[in-house]
């Protein structure tokens, strides 16, 4: 294994994860709600759940966060390939596992494993594991 | 102004995956690729959040109410189930392909990326369909909250 330096950002990894943390800290104590972005948009889809009022909120939060994120300071733009068919069964398959799942990196990963939930364990461990293999399949593989 | 606090917490999410650099898939990629140039980058965001969010679960402990006074809405206990396992087995393949996952996905939106509006739609898309498969004949008063996040 060799450590990619050059792209390494600890600094504002650790600060981006503490803000994410503080997020879910917020929604949790003043909401009595799970911060998770699946839940969050499966939420708004039919059939449509009792609470679709603060998750859309909550949707439009996260959208609206680029446009301050560039105005503080300067994020930059991310780069997504306009691969169609590929974004197609990427997406596809995000959302039919994420929602199969219950919760994807917010939902089980940081509030789950927060909570000490072995369901979450679980599942972030799978996830992840998908996640390490078919990137491994893809470069150094196929 | 009700819904001005699930705003923020989501405007607060969004700011931290973008400061943290989970919206950009090239990233994420380079995290998820261990065998090659690694970037460990996402371990340090992952260990953030959940050391903030485990100390806010914990000084919520014994407490019946929220702090806006309001009921606690627990994930469904369900245990580790084939459903859980196929469905992150499911989501981290489709993960690995793009680097995009859910939170990321929907941020990216913000930048007005037609690729992050088209990921989002079939996500939207595969979403529903489980949704449609494995829905429980029940009336909808009995069917319990589903979500874990």
């Amino acid at each position: 294994m060799a450590i990619d330096w050059v792209h390494f950002t600890p600094g504002s990894a650790l600060a981006g994860g503490l803000l994410i943390g503080a997020a879910a800290a917020w929604l949790w104590r003043i909401e009595g709600r799970i911060l998770g972005a699946t839940g969050l948009l499966a939420g708004l889809l039919p059939p449509r759940e009792a609470g679709w009022a603060w998750r859309g909120a909550a949707l439009i939060g996260m959208i609206a966060a680029p446009a301050l994120a560039r105005l503080i300071w300067a994020t930059p733009v991310p780069t997504i390939p306009l691969q169609a068919p590929g974004l197609i069964l990427g997406g596809l398959l995000v959302g039919f596992g994420t929602r199969l799942a219950n919760g994807c990196t917010s939902g089980h990963g940081v509030c789950g494993l927060a909570r000490l939930s072995p369901r979450s364990l679980a599942a972030t461990l799978t996830f992840m594991a998908a996640g390490f293999a078919v990137v491994f399949l893809a470069r150094h593989v196929l | 102004m009700r819904k001005a606090s699930p705003f923020l917490a989501g405007l607060l999410f969004g700011l931290g995956l973008c400061l943290s650099g989970m919206i950009e898939p090239g990233k994420v990629l380079g995290f998820l690729d261990i065998a090659g140039l690694w970037d460990p980058s996402l371990a340090f965001v992952m260990g953030g959040a959940v050391l903030v969010a485990m100390a806010a679960f914990r000084s919520a402990r014994g407490r019946h109410t929220t702090l806006s006074g309001g009921a606690f809405h627990y994930p469904e206990a369900r245990g580790i189930d084939a459903r859980l396992i196929l469905g992150s087995l499911l989501f981290g393949a489709g993960w690995g392909l793009f680097g995009l996952c859910p939170g990321p996905a929907l941020v990216d939106l913000g930048f007005l990326d037609s690729g992050a509006a088209l990921f989002v739609l079939a996500m939207a898309g595969g979403m529903a369909l489980a949704a449609m498969l494995t829905a429980e004949p029940a009336a909808p008063s009995a069917r319990p909250e589903w979500q874990d996040g």
